[in-house]
């Protein structure tokens, strides 16, 4: 680190990043000033729409030696953020395993294959295998919407959609319950179905999934396997950190 | 209060004393004071090891109880639970584990699901099909816990493990089914269709560690 004066003197603020210097706006998160500048950390539950929540960890990274997550902590004049390097990469790698395990993840009979940011990111982050014993747990799914189907199997908490459905749409329809292994994603509505909340195709929690539990009915495979987001252009370039 | 305890601790701490001891209950000492000590005044005997702190504290094996509590040696929340030579410190550990998997919130990710990795992990053990590497993942797991998490009890989930890894590791080998190979499985057990099928149960049809 180098330069260090402050934004209010009229200088840049600037913290380094793997050694790199990155201009940062006051108020902003590591995370957010790494996006804008076209820099990749890896994440799943952060979204540049959205509030961060900083639960699946895979933004870490080592501030002045100290583990934060970079969607949570605020970006300060003079800081050391170390986020790809062997040491970081490992622990999202096992991260990732941790998440592919929890779940029933099958991506070749998975719509959102090639789409999926849980997918991209593992790729990206060199994982060839589960690495723990699969949990295998039963989730049934939602098919009860006319419009939307809800395939719990894949999720992996992130709380985007529980985000985008009280934030953007007003509608309130997820929430996250249970605790420990046992919390999952919940239907607000009496019977826990979506058929029975005022959900709609148009809405921004119906685009939002990262993965593939929230889909749209009707419209499986219409852009085929090897021609899709990821399966043309890396998770880390700057214009395609986001899979929704 | 100041010119009790040591430099760093002054004043006196209230300890929970449980376990295998002929008088458990509240004891105050001043700071700086050996576990030691304390352990004779609870009287207790063929003391193995400590928890210092809770579950989520430290564990205290006999050559260290010359040890002190205070912020610069042995620190505590007060919780002081002694172990005598009849306990498995592996089951100890496994019991901690559940509580943690039990306590774990859910919001993130290490936590959530490395809490009952441990678990898994343990019960693999507890079951007699582990090997030296599931201790070694128990470890991985531990390091990425301490680093990863969002709170501090998925960062202290794995405390007792590690330190009953370091300091018992005699009583997770025990549980080892071998320390050499990774049994994921029972393949003598997977055999036995082939000896039926050919009608063979000499000695000659099976492993030669089966048995």
């Amino acid at each position: 680190m180098t330069v260090t004066s402050d934004g209010p003197s009229g200088g840049p603020t600037l913290f380094s990043l793997d050694g790199e210097d990155v201009e940062f706006r006051p108020g902003e998160t590591i995370l957010q000033a790494a996006h804008r500048t076209g820099r990749y950390i890896p994440h799943l539950c952060w979204h540049p729409e959205f509030r961060p929540h900083g639960s699946c960890r895979l933004c870490i990274v080592k501030i002045d030696g100290r583990a934060g997550a970079a969607c949570t902590v605020q970006a300060a004049p003079g800081q050391e953020v170390e986020s790809n390097s062997e040491q970081m990469n490992a622990s999202r790698k096992t991260l990732l395993q941790m998440l592919f395990v929890e779940g029933n993840h099958f991506c070749p009979s998975c719509e959102k294959s090639g789409n999926c940011l849980l997918q991209a990111t593992a790729y990206e982050m060199g994982m060839e295998g589960p690495h723990f014993e699969e949990f295998y747990p039963d989730r049934p799914v939602d098919a009860s919407h006319p419009d939307i189907l809800l395939d719990f199997n894949r999720c992996i908490l992130c709380e985007l959609c529980v985000r985008a459905s009280r934030d953007v749409d007003g509608k309130n329809v997820f929430a996250i319950g249970g605790n420990g292994i046992g919390t999952h994603l919940l239907v607000n509505s009496e019977s826990g179905k979506l058929v029975d909340t005022d959900m709609a195709l148009s809405d921004r929690s119906a685009s939002i999934c990262p993965v593939g539990v929230i889909l749209p009915k009707r419209r499986g495979f219409v852009i085929p396997i090897g021609e899709r987001r990821y399966d043309v252009k890396s998770v880390a370039e700057p214009d395609n950190q986001e899979a929704s | 209060m100041a010119h009790i305890g040591t430099a760093k601790s002054t004043g006196t701490k209230i300890h929970s004393v449980s376990g295998d001891c002929e008088r458990p209950g509240i004891y105050e000492y001043p700071y700086g004071t050996s576990i030691r000590r304390m352990l004779e005044d609870c009287g207790a005997r063929d003391t193995q090891a400590v928890q210092v702190g809770g579950p989520s504290g430290v564990c205290i094996s006999a050559f260290e109880f010359g040890r002190r509590i205070a912020f610069e040696d042995v620190p505590t929340a007060g919780a002081f639970m002694v172990f005598d030579r009849s306990r498995d410190m592996f089951e100890v550990a496994h019991n901690f584990a559940q509580f943690f998997a039990h306590e774990s919130c859910g919001f993130c990710t290490p936590c959530r699901v490395g809490t009952t990795l441990v678990v898994k992990g343990m019960d693999k053990l507890a079951a007699g099909r582990g090997s030296r590497h599931d201790i070694d993942v128990l470890f991985e797991l531990n390091t990425l816990m301490h680093a990863a998490t969002h709170c501090g009890l998925g960062a202290s989930a794995c405390n007792p493990l590690r330190d009953t890894i370091v300091k018992f590791r005699p009583a997770y080998e025990r549980h080892l089914k071998s320390l050499h190979f990774e049994p994921g499985f029972d393949l003598d057990a997977e055999l036995s269709i082939a000896r039926r099928m050919t009608g063979r149960d000499d000695p000659a049809a099976h492993l030669e560690n089966a048995r």
